[in-house]
């Protein structure tokens, strides 16, 4: 290695170092538990994955939604000043006005628990115990005859519910995912 | 009236001038010798016309000492007509939305108080000396970050255009509607967006092998959340805490927003509060249902992220009536979710011919490019229309083939807002009548 060549390898070493050094000081992120975020992780993935502990079934549920759904839902779900939740009305055949429901529509039964749980009741959200939310569930998927009136909806049962138009999505850009 | 004459030197523009029918010129007219004798041409126009008009001289308010300074500026008074129209202006508990004003507005950046929004719960009132990004899931360490923290980070900026996936869906009527542009393509915005990229602070906690999926989620009061591939991390995902220079608004996400460059605007999570990644799509309601579009035979597309190719003029356009026979600029925006606009062909004779416009640069990819086409009006009828291209080679569809396999609504859409969330990327089209009375049609 001549003196020049010396100078170049020291200078790469130097700053090959600095550089790491710069990495290593931007770490700026504070280092957490998963149960630290416990309470803010409230996403249901289809498979099941963060279902909480508990159980309910649409007897319970009737009465939940009597008090503090029914005012935009509707008596039964069945239409209110808000979306329709229980509906026969079909997919095909209406083109593409089609009203799209849960039950014509939506692919994942774990969807109407997480989207409950999140979002509802509107003027309160994220204010249901996770119970009410099984029996909601229940409720819902019984009243639309996806599952039997007296099925129990837990975090086994539910990720296990097909939904009517689950395989009738085409992935439009596949080569993104 | 005298007749306007055409850029050039008092005649009526040559058949060597037109580049297409109807009065489509060369674009050199937009250069140097066009330009400057257009100046002319309204001089000569002006001074014609000005044989029994008042002198010039000096106006009331230039003799006065103007306003003061104010330490945030308003707009002249003689503005406030441009302005978004909203959806729901009393906020009743429902999705509001607010349309940027396109046929008003020039350039490519949309004021931070026109852009677009579309809240579902309001905007929340966030402390930014409180907020928290939190990114845990499949990570090697689970972390948090105050937007002090990240303000520190290597900073990036991107323009970008942001578009709701139902932008332009009026458009699927049968029948033209009969509105201007901010109320068909009102829901697209463009902005220089600057902020930290994902994959920086992905570097930090570390990436599981089994990670596909992120699931993004806002701190609004419904927790709006989206599942994005992390490949998207990966290539250009920036969490956003600028907009055009200044911090985000906060119909914008106000203090941080997940920027997607491209991909349909709901998936841009305002609010941002929460990065789990996952080794699946969570299928949340929005992707569940809203930005799943149903094709005519009931089947639907999902993880429709890409905002295609489109483009739509904004002058002249529906409620910008031409006064005179004469010359114009026909000007408009032209982007694509792939990348750069690479052309953009416009018609005067409702798509018998076309020629190539002139596009500003820089074009900048997945963002607002503007384009020019120099154009004489005879006060006949005319037909206006725009169609892009972008730099993967998609074009901008016919309303005709689109709809083919889209399909359309049974019935004319009289309720403009109630049929959303249906991406919409074919060419609009305006008609002008001998009066110069613009109106939306087809062709």
């Amino acid at each position: 290695m001549s003196t020049s060549e010396r100078v170049v390898f020291s200078l790469a070493v130097l700053l090959l170092g600095s550089s790491l050094a710069l990495a290593e000081d931007r770490k700026l992120g504070t280092p957490i538990t998963e149960a630290d975020i416990k309470a803010l992780n409230i996403t249901i993935l289809p498979d099941g994955t963060n279902l909480p502990a508990g159980k309910g079934t649409a007897a319970e549920g009737a009465k939940i939604f009597a008090e503090k759904c029914m005012a935009c839902h509707g008596e039964g779900g069945k239409g209110g000043p808000f979306a329709t939740l229980v509906s026969d009305a079909p997919l095909k055949g209406n083109g593409i006005e089609a009203p799209k429901t849960i039950k014509n529509f939506w692919a994942n039964a774990t969807t109407v628990y997480d989207y409950i749980r999140r979002a509802m009741p509107w003027p309160g959200p994220r204010t249901l115990s996770d119970e009410e939310v099984y029996s909601l569930v229940a409720y819902i998927l019984a009243s639309n005859k996806i599952i039997d009136a007296d099925a129990e909806m837990n975090a086994q049962t539910l990720p296990k519910v097909k939904m009517p138009n689950r395989d009738n999505f085409i992935i439009r850009f596949p080569d993104k995912i | 009236m005298a007749r306007r004459r055409d850029p050039g030197d008092g005649r009526e523009p040559s058949a060597l001038d037109q580049v297409a029918g109807n009065g489509l010129l060369n674009r050199r007219m937009l250069l140097g010798r066009g330009m400057v004798l257009a100046g002319a041409a309204t001089g000569v126009a002006a001074s014609a016309a000005s044989a029994g008009a008042e002198p010039l001289a000096d106006a009331e308010w230039s003799r006065h000492q103007g306003t003061t300074s104010k330490d945030v500026d308003p707009r002249s008074r003689f503005e406030d007509k441009v302005k978004r129209t909203l959806s729901n202006p009393n906020g009743e508990p429902r999705t509001q939305h607010a349309r940027t004003p396109h046929h008003l507005l020039n350039g490519t950046v949309t004021p931070n108080h026109l852009h677009f929004t579309i809240v579902h719960t309001g905007a929340p009132d966030i402390d930014p000396s409180q907020h928290k990004l939190v990114i845990h899931g499949l990570v090697k360490q689970p972390m948090v970050f105050t937007l002090d923290k990240l303000a520190r980070y290597p900073m990036e900026s991107r323009m970008a255009f942001v578009e709701c996936g139902g932008n332009s869906a009026p458009m699927f009527s049968p029948e033209p509607v009969q509105a201007n542009v901010q109320a068909i393509h009102g829901l697209v915005s463009n902005a220089e967006w600057t902020g930290v990229r994902l994959s920086t602070l992905l570097e930090e906690t570390g990436v599981d092998p089994k990670a596909k999926w992120f699931i993004a989620e806002g701190a609004d009061k419904s927790a709006l959340s989206r599942s994005v591939p992390l490949k998207k991390a990966m290539d250009d995902a920036l969490i956003a805490l600028y907009q055009n220079g200044e911090r985000i608004m906060p119909g914008n996400g106000y203090p941080m927003r997940l920027l997607v460059p491209g991909f349909e605007g709901n998936m841009n999570v305002k609010y941002l509060r929460r990065i789990q990644l996952t080794d699946q799509p969570a299928m949340t309601f929005h992707e569940s249902r809203n930005y799943s579009p149903v094709l005519p035979d009931g089947t639907a597309y999902k993880f429709y992220f890409i905002n295609e190719v489109k483009s739509f003029i904004t002058n002249p356009s529906f409620g910008l009536n031409l006064k005179e026979p004469g010359y114009y600029e026909i000007s408009g925006v032209a982007y694509s979710g792939t990348g750069r606009i690479s052309r953009v062909a416009v018609s005067a004779d409702g798509g018998v011919s076309w020629a190539d416009a002139a596009l500003q640069g820089p074009l900048n990819p997945k963002a607002f490019t503007r384009f020019h086409m120099p154009w004489h009006w005879n006060g006949g009828p005319a037909v206006l229309a725009s169609r892009a291209w972008d730099e993967a080679g998609n074009v901008q569809p016919m309303r005709s083939e689109f709809v083919a396999t889209r399909g359309q609504t049974k019935q004319p859409v009289k309720n403009l807002l109630g049929f959303p969330n249906q991406h919409y990327n074919s060419i609009t089209s305006w008609g002008v009548d001998s009066k110069g009375e613009i109106t939306n049609v087809y062709i």
